[in-house]
């Protein structure tokens, strides 16, 4: 039986007079791919956004219940929210290069964190572009700014910067919609790689995508979460008639 | 067909035109003010006393003055402005106290500064102290050019794009830490305009030097911040109107220097705005 990472527990969201999430409760195993799909509108980014807490940046927002990362609970008072955001890092839907060179934006977290040493910080660029990647592609212009990369390229680069913190969690909030079908082939190669270091927790932007990688499948709608299992069998044989409509394009 | 081509042509006739009437005044005026200045503008001019009740001689101690007296106003309004723009922009949430600051930002700049004049009168020259100085006559500046620093760089640090300060607390980093790392540097170049806008109206304010700091006439640069001092804007009001016999190059020359240096400061201003503008990576 797989460990668990994140455990979340009868967790509802709301934002203004607007109820996002309803009574959420799932375990996510550490180590693997699990996917939150389901038609827009569902709660799956704003559950992403309440794991490493950034939704606190937003001022209406009311939870209840628990989320516990390896047993502790993260909305604890007192809990250091940045050491939390280096553990649970985000890549978002929108390629977002910070200014600055390409290897300013890799190192960027560590050096918040309070890196210094330059050796240091060349070797967690050279391993987090290779981790996504991306280091043949930029290996001899690491100093040139970041916002000439392509696209696909540019998102790459997110996700190195993500991974250059080492975090236990990876959370990706459709991290290739945007993107041309080899950068994104690209992107879900290297997330079959990471899975076996890293938690991977993925709001894919097909069900297709949803079906290549997932380990661990959660349909949500509406707010709610309709059912998850283990696999890949909840794209083919559901048990609820609403996931099983969603998954066969009765509607979306 | 015929009648809308000419009805176009006539309206853009009539926008070029509104277009001159804007610029004209202007350029008649620095026109003026070169042609019958630029006689007067030689070495000594610029570094010498005045001589004669200053029919002749030098306006050094009155651009000194000017020069002194912005300084003083860019040590007291540049931290308090930038300070006060970056709680607005960055750390204040939207309550009735952080809508009725706004709200008094907005219409500090709107008061006449003779008002401010009078206000450094009360407040610096005489409940505080300092009498007619240059302590006064800074502090007094520095609250007129306040609301321009504020709202400038507000406006700058807002139009930072909000996904750098998510992207930033997201790869863990304190709201600071993305204030100091990627805010604050982004905004600059609309920061630094701001105050060298603001502090040019400073430099070429009378009303709030009148009462608090402005000196007919000094044998001697001011020695201390609680002294008097001469300065330009002042300057140009005294050898136009309070002496007699005075040769009106000597008047246009001193108003050349003050244009001279207003212009100057708004041309290094814009310079800087386009040139971080092309720039920008975003």
């Amino acid at each position: 039986m797989a460990e668990t990472k994140i455990q979340i527990q009868d967790v509802s969201y709301a934002y203004g007079d607007q109820q996002v999430l309803r009574h959420i409760t799932l375990d996510v195993p550490a180590r693997a791919i699990t996917v939150f799909f389901g038609p827009a509108g569902g709660g799956k980014t704003t559950l992403l956004r309440l794991l490493n807490r950034l939704n606190d940046l937003v001022e209406d927002g009311r939870m209840s219940g628990r989320i516990l990362l390896d047993g502790e609970d993260i909305y604890a008072p007192g809990f250091d929210v940045p050491s939390l955001r280096r553990r649970v890092g985000m890549v978002f839907a929108l390629p977002l290069p910070l200014p600055g060179t390409i290897r300013e934006n890799v190192t960027y977290g560590p050096r918040l964190a309070g890196l210094r040493d330059r050796a240091r910080l060349d070797e967690i660029v050279e391993r987090s572009l290779r981790q996504a990647a991306l280091w043949d592609e930029v290996k001899d212009r690491l100093d040139s700014p970041a916002n000439a990369l392509s696209g696909g390229q540019q998102q790459r680069l997110c996700i190195a910067r993500s991974l250059a913190l080492e975090p236990e969690v990876l959370l990706l909030d459709e991290p290739t919609s945007g993107l041309d079908p080899i950068s994104t082939a690209k992107v879900e190669e290297s997330l079959l790689i990471l899975k076996e270091q890293y938690t991977v927790i993925i709001v894919p932007h097909s069900i297709q995508q949803a079906g290549r990688i997932a380990d661990y499948a959660a349909f949500f709608l509406m707010g709610e979460l309709v059912e998850h299992h283990p696999g890949k069998k909840i794209f083919t044989a559901p048990t609820d008639k609403r996931t099983e409509d969603y998954v066969t394009g009765r509607f979306g | 067909m015929r009648n809308r081509f000419v009805a176009q042509r006539v309206g853009f006739a009539l926008l070029t035109l509104a277009a001159l009437a804007v610029v004209i005044p202007i350029l008649a005026v620095v026109a003026v003010i070169v042609i019958r200045g630029a006689a007067a503008i030689n070495w000594e001019f610029l570094t010498a006393m005045p001589r004669d009740g200053m029919r002749a001689g030098g306006i050094f101690p009155a651009i000194v003055g000017t020069v002194v007296l912005t300084l003083g106003t860019a040590i007291v309004a540049i931290p308090l402005g930038v300070g006060g723009a970056i709680y607005l922009s960055e750390y204040a949430r939207d309550t009735w106290l952080t809508r009725s600051i706004r709200l008094a930002i907005i219409n500090l700049a709107g008061i006449p500064s003779v008002v401010y004049g009078l206000f450094g009168l009360g407040l610096f020259v005489l409940l505080l102290g300092f009498g007619t100085s240059i302590v006064a006559g800074s502090l007094t500046l520095s609250i007129m050019t306040l609301p321009i620093i504020i709202s400038t760089a507000e406006e700058a640090l807002r139009a930072v794009p909000t996904e750098f300060r998510t992207v930033s607390a997201s790869l863990g980093g304190t709201r600071w830490q993305a204030i100091r790392h990627i805010v604050l540097p982004q905004a600059l170049p609309g920061i630094i305009t701001g105050i060298i806008l603001g502090l040019l109206r400073a430099a070429g304010e009378t009303a709030p030097i009148l009462f608090t700091v402005a000196a007919f006439y000094l044998p001697r640069l001011p020695q201390s911040p609680l002294d008097q001092t001469m300065a330009l804007p002042y300057h140009l009001y005294v050898v136009s109107t309070q002496v007699p016999g005075m040769p009106p190059k000597i008047q246009f020359g001193t108003a050349l220097v003050l244009l001279g240096l207003v212009l100057s400061l708004n041309v290094v201003a814009t310079t800087i705005r386009s040139y971080f503008r092309r720039r920008r990576q975003w």
